[in-house]
């Protein structure tokens, strides 16, 4: 019994000398004393961190978007510019670390926007199209950031798909710090391939039947949709012609702590875009009566210069300020000032106020209902292109208590916004937005 | 106005940097590693940018999309 209790006891000091094998010594050179008790646990966990894949954080965000106006672009400038719009969207982010402790990051989303729009049943002559859509878009974009210096480095994809719209992109980014970190460079490459499906006013195009000598019968409905029907028996639907129209993007930031009370950013974005820009239902009218649809330039380059400052005001107000000069080929200039308040009323509930004004240029190409020469090069009548100002202000509350909100433990923040849009032309409009985060 | 705002501005970007960039330590960073002073869109914001870059002329430079997505109605 006795060889039996002197095992278990060797056994044990063994175990216990063995747990220590790796611990890091100390300046001195000294490993920590072997006690029969338990190991120090601080010392233990110091460099532990779990790699494991698990779920960062999950965001959901939902607006409901109405508005009104009297310059829809189908109708040719005149007409109701009725239109809501649903648009939720949830990004779940996965992150782990790898062998060298770099941060690993994996973003999938999913958009789902559901719109009515009055206009829209006009791209029939006879107001009989439908006046609702649906647009799906699911993304994902991985991104390593290096333990040591703070870099990033990542790639992401970005599909968009609705009935008279397909889009695809992808996306290169990287970023740097500086040695102090005190200010950070970025860099993001985007290119997007999209499609326009030609949907022309019905009256332009009439609907035709043709039948070739070999027997087969060719119907183009209004909208371009053909039906092959060979021998009067088998039919094949085509689909409607599609016209390419490409984005591709360098956008440019840098950031910058001033103090610790203010940071600065400056952006800029050079973007070039080419292929077929116009849409194919959005009809003008000649100063002689006579509609045909809108006409612009097969190349567009933009190129917006945007500066930020948030600066910490006392101990309950944060100011964030946004300001961006932009200018185009087309002859858009447009200059956007954003100022935002947040009061916190405690450290997990603000309040923050808000005013964006905005105003542009117009577009070369643009001319109101029935103003355009029919010797014009370019032709468009939609009132995105005109010169206009704009005023945006609303409210916005965020809460994010360290118990969860509502005592529920995942839910960490919940923000809800309410913003009134209103342009010199006759649109207003109103967006309600609710954000949630799950951790 | 423009005007007026290119002068707001440039006095802005002047007294940034007239007063010299200040080497923070972490524990000096508590107010702007404040979530509120993130340089960025919030979340929430996301559906608004989409409908101002479809109802305006002018899009970019604010970390949004500069293409993708038609907006046509």
């Amino acid at each position: 019994m006795k060889k039996v209790f002197l095992s278990v006891i060797g056994f044990t000091l063994i175990c216990r000398m063995s747990a220590y094998s790796q611990v890091k010594t100390d300046s001195a050179g000294a490993k920590p004393k072997i006690s029969l008790y338990a190991p120090d646990s601080s010392t233990m966990k110091s460099n532990y961190k779990d790699r494991s894949l698990h779920v960062d954080e999950i965001n959901f965000v939902s607006s409901y978007y109405w508005q009104t106006g009297d310059h829809s672009a189908v109708t040719g400038g005149i007409g109701s510019e009725k239109v809501t719009d649903i648009a939720n969207g949830l990004d779940i982010k996965l992150a782990w670390l790898n062998s060298s402790l770099n941060k690993n990051t994996l973003s999938i989303g999913l958009g789902f926007d559901h719109h009515t729009s009055a206009s829209q049943a006009f791209v029939s002559a006879t107001g009989a199209s439908k006046t609702g859509g649906d647009r799906i878009y699911p993304s994902i974009d991985w991104t390593k950031e290096n333990a040591k210096n703070g870099n990033t480095f990542g790639l992401g994809a970005y599909v968009s798909s609705e009935y008279n719209y397909q889009s695809l992109g992808g996306d290169l980014h990287f970023s740097l710090k500086t040695q102090d970190k005190m200010g950070e460079f970025g860099v993001k490459l985007q290119a997007y391939l999209d499609k326009v499906k030609l949907i022309y006013p019905s009256e332009l195009i009439p609907g035709t039947t043709t039948t070739t000598s070999g027997g087969t019968t060719i119907i183009t409905t209004a909208s371009g949709t053909t039906t092959t029907l060979s021998d009067g028996e088998h039919g094949h639907r085509g689909n409607i012609p599609s016209s390419p129209r490409n984005t591709f993007s360098s956008s440019f930031s840098y950031s910058q702590i001033i103090n610790s009370r203010l940071q600065i950013m400056f952006l800029a974005d050079l973007v070039e875009q080419h292929g077929y820009l116009s849409l194919p239902f959005h009809r003008v009218y000649f100063s002689t009566g006579k509609d045909t649809v809108e006409k612009l330039p097969a190349q567009r380059f933009k190129l917006p210069i945007g500066f930020r400052a948030n600066y910490f005001l006392g101990d309950n107000i944060i100011l964030r300020s946004y300001y961006r000069y932009y200018m185009d080929n087309w002859g858009i200039k447009s200059n956007t000032a954003n100022l935002e308040v947040v009061y916190k009323v405690s450290p997990f509930f603000s309040i923050a106020p808000f005013y964006r004004f905005y105003s542009q240029s117009a577009a070369k190409y643009f001319a109101p209902y029935e103003a355009h020469n029919i010797n014009d090069a370019y032709y468009t009548s939609n009132y995105e292109y005109s010169k206009f100002n704009s005023n945006f202000f609303g409210v916005g509350f965020r809460i994010a208590p360290p118990a969860g909100v509502f005592g529920m433990q995942g839910l960490h923040d919940l923000e809800i916004r309410y913003g009134h849009y209103a342009q010199n032309t006759d649109l207003v409009s109103n967006v309600v937005s609710l954000s949630l985060g799950f951790k | 106005m423009t005007k007026l705002i290119a002068k707001i501005t440039a006095g802005f970007l002047l007294m940034i940097f007239a007063c010299s960039c200040v080497h923070l330590k972490e524990y000096q960073k508590n107010r702007i590693n404040d979530s509120e002073m993130a340089l960025g869109n919030r979340k929430v914001e996301k559906n608004e940018l989409n409908f101002q870059s479809y109802r305006e002329g002018a899009s970019g430079a604010n970390a949004g999309k500069t293409g993708g997505g038609c907006g046509c109605n």
